[in-house]
């Protein structure tokens, strides 16, 4: 089987200009709902305590709701999960209470409404606790980011480095947009995901950076135009097979993984796409304009096989 | 060329071998088992407590299918939760015939059934975290400052009894904020002090400075000597937690320090969350302080007038006022038991307190000098004070033995004195994060967990397979071997295993792939070129690796820096997916190799490879099986 039946290279970077206006729209957008919308974040970060209660029937939310404020607590607010079935509670972190009443307090509420309330999960986080996480998580993006900006410059080239971690900023950027726009729940759990995606999908740049090097080695008549072109042409079926197989694993999280793991791998759903489109289009396309040249990467690198014959008519279109 | 030396294909029976034997303690199972440790430092767990066990157990007609000592605790497995039930109760009452007093702490657990060759082996099946097998975690920051005032209170009712000693006379000694202040009446004094401070107060640093005809002296904690205090308090409200969560008989309970100032308690299996919230919560610390006598002070409790300087209010247990002095005289440092019992003339409830040789001191002098005096014994409670009790002191007491009684009934006393004995915590805490798990989620989760990572193996090789026929079979070996190699190290290493963990399987078995779809790629490319299969197999793996190199290297540098800068559930995921990386690299590349060598590298004369289509632009027929001729 052969999904990929490319006859000759096709021009990526003629409608590279394009390709990045579309993203960079994309990524005003995405930059635009998180300011004005922002992320609805967990109680990991809020601070506050979160309640998951189940009942054996399905249950309305609004006598629940009036129960709970009838106990004095404010800004509750009530949600299913799941199914209906399954309640999720969120209360704002209060000064001076402490949470094991709290919870406890609800909990006798919800029994006297349905004897039924079975209480699955309880999570109080303080509002001290909140802040750290969020430095904690930027701290590590931080990282991430310095991290493989200094093996791309070393291993390849500053402008090899700065194309592919733009390029992946801006999947991260677009994720965080659609989290914002969506009103997803921003959990410790996506933080996670979002930076397995940094660094999953800065691979897909790196395969073709190395590929855009073994171009300019092995075909010397070729421009940079060209040399991007078929680097791309000849890795985009293991592009998108990798990614279709990776996104084969999250779409089994998707589908089996329940609501615990459900905005988990919509993150990654999401990076994943986001990851192809990124990696072809443009970090490729940001390394070209930064100037990439063959004297940059030749002179550091060793040959390692025989020359091809650069009038080798096949040389364009080797998939 | 495709040929693997000797050596190589052994490393990799090797790893196959020590990957399935560490793997296998995980298809077992777990069985209903009774634990039992020692709830005191003074009782052991040993061969002795064995033969009561195995005693009392025959006397109930019980057979547990297991029994034996490990680390200082007892375990005995059975086969159903009915006779688990029976046994922990049958148990108990050989063990602990004074319930009140109990010496060791009876638990319900959960035990792998891993047979005794493998456990010999030190195979354990994974460590689940609290979200696959439910239970409550807690995360308690303790209050430093309160540790730090504490201890300057204390010293300067040490600094003041030591000036008394050698008759140096001073205008006063007050406590502000983190200094003590002193006021003498001339240089000489001063220096006399100094020269005391000197001599017994070594973890004092003081400044000199004259104000008006007075001249002042301010001492606070040096440094290390503030280090020294909070590591104690910290330390010793780890301990005081070990001893609370003894009474709950949690059975793997987990008690560690994080960071400078937070505790992290961990009681896998917890049902009753409520009960340990409650015990947990209770951040009580204990203090005696003598009661303000003077007539202000009267007023004051009356409810009218100020109360005076130096003096605080604070409620009883009726909603009686109590005007006490702010000097400290002693703190549950000083305790070393508490026993709920009865008052011998009156037959009252009472609370019987043992005091350490310190304790026992200070509080023979406070007596003797304040006969007819009353004297208060406060409890704190998040930072809420409460009198328990202010009884008049009759007489001198001595030996360190001390009662408290009135004004309670039996069950105040029992739940006073196992607040009090537990320990009283050397600083309050206060709980910054706390999440409960029930049994059945842990449960809903594993299977949840368990099954994204079936489903998508099973979909990601048929894919494979179809894709690359047996290049995919091979390829999904590889995968499996992944699999194989991951849970053995994560059962190896016992790290916890949490549903992000799971969901980092899942991630990472979905990220490895991609490591043999790009050597197939680059074989198939190879052919297309019009390499001959064997030098296309070679050229395959070779090119494959540096870029394979590269995407790991960044993948693990995203997987390290979550592992640095994770906490809870980003560390689980971390953890599995760094480890996930390293043994993919085994698996995909090293691994494959080997079997591709062995299917093909014999072969001289290979005429064709099976790696599904192989399409060339010029070709109008396609095969399943390429057929590219060996020029």
């Amino acid at each position: 089987m052969e999904f990929f039946k490319i006859r000759k290279d096709i021009p990526f970077m003629r409608h590279a200009l394009v390709l990045n206006a579309v993203s960079f729209i994309t990524f005003i957008l995405a930059v635009f709902f998180l300011f004005s919308r922002g992320l609805h974040l967990s109680v990991e970060f809020t601070g506050g305590t979160l309640m998951e209660v189940s009942f054996s029937q399905a249950v309305a939310l609004d006598p629940m709701r009036e129960r709970i404020a009838a106990l004095g607590i404010n800004d509750v607010q009530v949600q299913n999960f799941g199914s209906s079935r399954d309640v999720l509670i969120r209360m704002p972190a209060a000064k001076g209470s402490n949470a094991a009443e709290l919870s406890t307090k609800v909990m006798g509420g919800l029994k006297e409404m349905d004897p039924s309330a079975e209480l699955r999960r309880t999570e109080f986080v303080g509002p001290q606790v909140g802040d750290e996480l969020a430095i904690d998580g930027l701290k590590a993006l931080a990282c991430v980011v310095i991290g493989i900006m200094i093996y791309l410059a070393i291993r390849f080239e500053w402008k090899y480095a700065v194309a592919g971690i733009i390029a992946n900023l801006h999947d991260v950027i677009i994720i965080l947009g659609f989290f914002a726009y969506f009103q997803w729940e921003f959990s410790l759990p996506v933080l996670a995901a979002v930076l397995a995606v940094l660094g999953y999908s800065v691979n897909e740049s790196v395969v073709i950076f190395d590929r855009v090097r073994e171009n300019f080695r092995r075909y010397r008549k070729m421009n940079t135009v060209e040399i991007i072109d078929n680097a791309i042409t000849s890795t985009i079926s293991r592009t998108i097979i990798t990614h279709g197989c990776t996104q084969l694993m999250v779409l089994s999280m998707l589908l089996f993984g329940g609501a615990t793991l459900h905005y988990f791998a919509l993150a990654l759903t999401i990076g994943i796409l986001f990851g192809i489109y990124s990696s072809v289009f443009v970090a490729a396309a940001i390394a070209m304009w930064l100037g990439i040249r063959r004297e940059d990467l030749i002179k550091t690198v060793k040959k390692d096989g025989p020359d091809e014959d650069p009038n080798d008519p096949n040389a364009g279109a080797v998939v | 060329m495709n040929r693997y030396a000797l050596w190589k294909y052994l490393v990799i029976l090797v790893a196959f071998c020590v990957g399935g034997l560490y793997t296998l303690p995980n298809f077992f199972g777990e069985a209903p088992a009774v634990q039992v440790s020692a709830s005191r430092a003074s009782v052991k767990v040993d061969t002795a407590t064995l033969g009561k066990v195995e005693e009392a157990l025959k006397a109930a007609s019980l057979s547990p299918s297991m029994i034996g000592l490990e680390n200082n605790s007892l375990k005995a497995r059975f086969e159903t939760t009915e006779q688990q039930l029976q046994a922990k109760d049958a148990i108990q009452t050989a063990l602990n015939p004074d319930a009140a007093n109990a010496g060791y702490v009876v638990a319900l657990n959960l035990i792998a059934r891993t047979p005794t060759w493998l456990s010999a082996l030190s195979a354990a099946p994974m460590y689940l975290g609290l979200d696959l097998r439910g239970g409550v975690h807690f995360m308690l920051q303790v209050d430093m400052n309160a540790a730090l005032t504490k201890k300057i209170d204390s010293l300067s009712g040490d600094l003041r009894s030591a000036l008394r000693e050698k008759s140096i006379r001073h205008n006063g000694i007050s406590r502000e904020k983190e200094t003590i202040q002193m006021g003498f009446r001339d240089q000489a004094t001063a220096d006399a002090a100094v020269a005391l401070m000197r001599e017994q107060f070594p973890d004092l640093v003081y400044e000199l400075s004259t104000q008006g005809d007075e001249v002042k002296l301010s001492a606070s904690l040096k440094p290390e000597a503030a280090k020294r205090v909070q590591d104690q308090a910290l330390k010793q409200n780890i301990t005081t937690l070990h001893n609370r969560i003894n009474e709950l008989g949690v059975a793997e309970p987990v008690i560690q320090q994080q960071g400078l100032d937070r505790i992290v308690v961990q009681l896998p299996g917890v049902q009753d969350t409520a009960k340990a919230k409650d015990i947990l919560g209770r951040t009580a610390t204990l203090e005696i302080r003598m009661v303000e006598e003077s007539s202000e002070a009267r007023l004051a409790e009356l409810g009218s007038g100020a109360v005076p300087l130096g003096a605080e209010k604070y409620l009883d247990r009726s909603g009686q006022a109590v005007i006490v002095k702010k000097q400290v005289v002693l703190t549950g440092e000083n305790l070393t038991d508490a026993q709920p019992g009865f008052d011998n003339q009156t037959q009252e409830a009472a609370v019987h307190l043992t005091l350490d040789a310190k304790g026992a001191r200070i509080f023979k002098e406070v007596t003797r000098e304040n006969v007819g005096k009353r004297m208060a014994i406060l409890l704190f409670e998040k930072g809420k004070g409460e009198v328990v009790t202010s009884p008049v002191i009759r007489s001198e007491i001595g030996g360190g033995r001390v009662q408290i009684s009135g004004r309670m009934t039996t069950m105040e006393a029992a739940d006073t004195s196992l607040l009090l004995r537990a320990g009283s915590l050397a600083a309050p805490m206060e709980i910054i994060e706390e999440r409960t798990i029930g049994p059945s989620l842990g449960a809903e989760n594993i299977a949840k967990g368990f099954d994204s990572v079936t489903w998508g193996f099973v979909a990601v090789t048929a894919f494979m397979c179809i894709y690359y026929a047996l290049f995919g079979v091979i390829s999904s070996v590889a995968l499996a071997v992944n699999l194989l190699l991951l849970v053995a190290v994560l059962s190896m290493l016992q790290a916890t295993l949490t549903l992000p963990g799971m969901a980092a399987m899942a991630l990472v078995l979905g990220m490895a792939i991609d490591a043999n779809v790009l050597i197939n790629e680059r074989v198939r490319e190879e052919l297309r070129n019009g390499a001959s299969p064997q030098t296309a197999i070679h050229m395959g793996y070779d090119r494959a690796w540096s870029t394979i190199l590269d995407s790991n290297v960044t993948t693990l540098i995203a997987g390290l820096a979550l592992l640095a800068f994770g906490s809870g559930p980003v560390r689980g995921f971390a953890v599995v997916h760094c480890l996930g990386i390293l043994t993919s690299m085994f698996s995909a590349v090293f691994f494959s190799r080997g079997l591709v060598n062995l299917w093909y590298g014999r072969q001289k004369r290979l005429q064709s490879v099976s790696i599904g289509t192989v399409w060339k632009p010029d070709t109008t027929t396609q095969n399943v099986i390429a057929k590219a001729k060996a020029d």
